[in-house]
């Protein structure tokens, strides 16, 4: 199978430390081989944007890498640590499923910090202070079904950041959004990674999306998953709408569509 | 004409009440077996007002009280065990929905023998009923459990244990409220059926049966409004209950 060299198409990265080493990681679902022998690397503070085709294993990368689902074989390091000595955040992409209803958003937010034991004055003090941090505006003691669906989603993030995680995982966040509202989160979580510089994972079915947010968009094979290609977006941020214009966005993704399609092709 | 929608519900009493008026007025029916509104009306006011029907009335409460407290107390407890285990729950649901397929009104020489004739079977009989209705609704209720939901308290480090009482717990709540009305409902007429027959000397079941038996039509009428007030009134009691505690549910 094809194994693109693990850079930019022109230029050479900067050798970069890893975050989270993923080695040897395979899982099947009914005997379809979805990953076998997996290795990648995270680097630190960076935004990875994983793409692909449909069903190639996007969301179930990062829900091995989150422990949700268990893997076959294979180990997964955070510098080193297991999974359960790290904190970490996740969000979903049903984020009227994942918040709990019967809590005000605020508490919802500090829900994390409560089973962490946290005492109460001091939930209180961080959520505050990530709430200034976000320039969060809207009224967080409402409960999450009289949220709109951004505002909810928002709740999910934070919700996910209270912790100050290690690592942030989302998968597909603002898929389930309409476009005013996912345009509006996007500068959202940009922002949120430009505040705290969290080694971030997104997955997205939207290639605009995955570039413009990403320092790195990881382009996956039809499964058994393999690197198609990791790009390397460099852009300055905050990126605008304008950054959606410039040349080399549209190179980038123009890339990532290519290579996107020749994957599909094999399917 | 919107502001008048608050009033529409008032239509069908008022049409149902015109209705029997006329049928009563141009004696469609024997004066003897249909009553008119007012004696039928007058008969429930001063039956509830010191008559023995308001006895009957609150004696009929406190059976279907009892037996829903201790179906509740029983079911509620053993839905969740039931329901956190889905291999456990799949080990017992045929056993539960045997029975509660069966009527509970087929119980009663069972319970007859085991108890004798007096209150602790009529109550024994319909907390029966009633325990099966809510143990289903409750252990479905967690066995439904949004699994995403699940999933974020687990993601976010709760234990087991915090998972069930955290999340689990909540999430079943409205189906337990589900239970808890039909379980209300169905205690109702299992304990009005037993009032009226096995040894009974009071309760609406026993005062609806001893009018007939007396040719009282007015004051049977009146027994029958009472009974189906009071299903109403329990059944509204736990939508107002629910309303203000399971805020979300629905939405």
């Amino acid at each position: 199978m094809l194994e693109t060299p693990a850079g930019p198409p022109g230029g050479t990265p900067a050798p970069e430390r890893a975050h989270v080493t993923i080695r040897g990681l395979s899982k099947r679902f009914n005997n379809v081989v979805i990953y076998d022998k997996f290795d990648f690397d995270i680097p630190r503070g960076t935004l990875i944007s994983v793409f692909g085709p449909n069903g190639c294993g996007k969301s179930t990368l990062i829900n091995m890498i989150a422990g949700l689902i268990p893997v076959d074989e294979g180990e997964i390091l955070f510098d080193g640590k297991k999974l359960s000595e790290i904190k970490f955040g996740y969000v979903f992409q049903n984020y009227r499923e994942a918040l709990f209803p019967w809590l005000r958003a605020i508490d919802n937010i500090e829900y994390p910090l409560k089973v962490m034991q946290v005492p109460n004055v001091e939930r209180r003090a961080r959520s505050e202070k990530l709430i200034a941090n976000l320039g969060v505006k809207i009224d967080l003691k409402r409960y999450p079904y009289e949220m709109s669906g951004g505002q909810q989603q928002l709740v999910s993030i934070m919700r996910a950041l209270i912790v100050e995680p290690e690592i942030l995982f989302l998968d597909e966040p603002f898929s389930a959004l309409d476009y005013e509202m996912t345009l509006f989160m996007r500068e959202q979580l940009q922002r949120v990674f430009q505040e705290t510089g969290t080694t971030t994972v997104l997955v997205s079915h939207d290639l605009e999306e995955a570039v413009y947010l990403a320092d790195r968009v990881l382009l996956l094979s039809r499964h058994p998953a393999l690197v198609a290609d990791y790009v390397r977006y460099d852009d300055a941020r905050p990126r605008t709408d304008a950054t959606l214009s410039e040349p080399e966005f549209i190179r980038v993704k123009a890339h990532c569509l290519d290579v996107f399609q020749r994957e599909v092709r094999k399917g | 004409m919107k502001r008048f929608d608050p009033l529409l519900p008032i239509i069908g009493v008022v049409g149902l009440i015109v209705i029997w008026s006329f049928a009563v007025w141009g004696q469609v029916v024997d004066p003897v077996l249909l009553p008119s509104p007012t004696k039928t009306f007058w008969a429930l006011w001063k039956g509830m007002n010191g008559g023995a029907l308001g006895f009957d009335f609150l004696k009929t409460v406190q059976r279907t009280a009892i037996s829903i407290l201790i179906a509740a107390a029983i079911a509620l407890p053993l839905g969740i065990v039931l329901g956190s285990s889905e291999r456990l729950y799949r080990s017992v649901e045929f056993v539960i929905d045997f029975f509660r397929s069966t009527p509970a009104s087929a119980m009663f020489p069972l319970f007859l023998v085991l108890f004798g004739v007096g209150d602790k079977t009529k109550i024994s009989v319909a907390a029966f009923g009633a325990m099966l209705v809510i143990l289903f609704n409750v252990a479905y209720g967690v066995m439904n459990a949004r699994k995403t939901r699940l999933l974020a308290a687990k993601v976010m480090g709760a234990s087991r244990l915090r998972v069930l009482t955290d999340v689990m717990l909540l999430e079943s709540l409205p189906q337990t409220f589900i239970g808890l009305r039909n379980g209300v409902s169905l205690a109702l007429v299992i304990i009005v059926v037993a009032e009226m027959f096995i040894g009974s000397t009071d309760g609406l079941g026993h005062r609806v049966f001893e009018a007939q038996q007396l040719f009282e039509m007015p004051d049977m009428y009146a027994a029958i409004f009472a009974a189906g007030a009071l299903g109403y009134g329990f059944n509204l009691l736990f939508l107002l209950v629910e309303r203000r505690f399971v805020h979300w549910s629905g939405k």
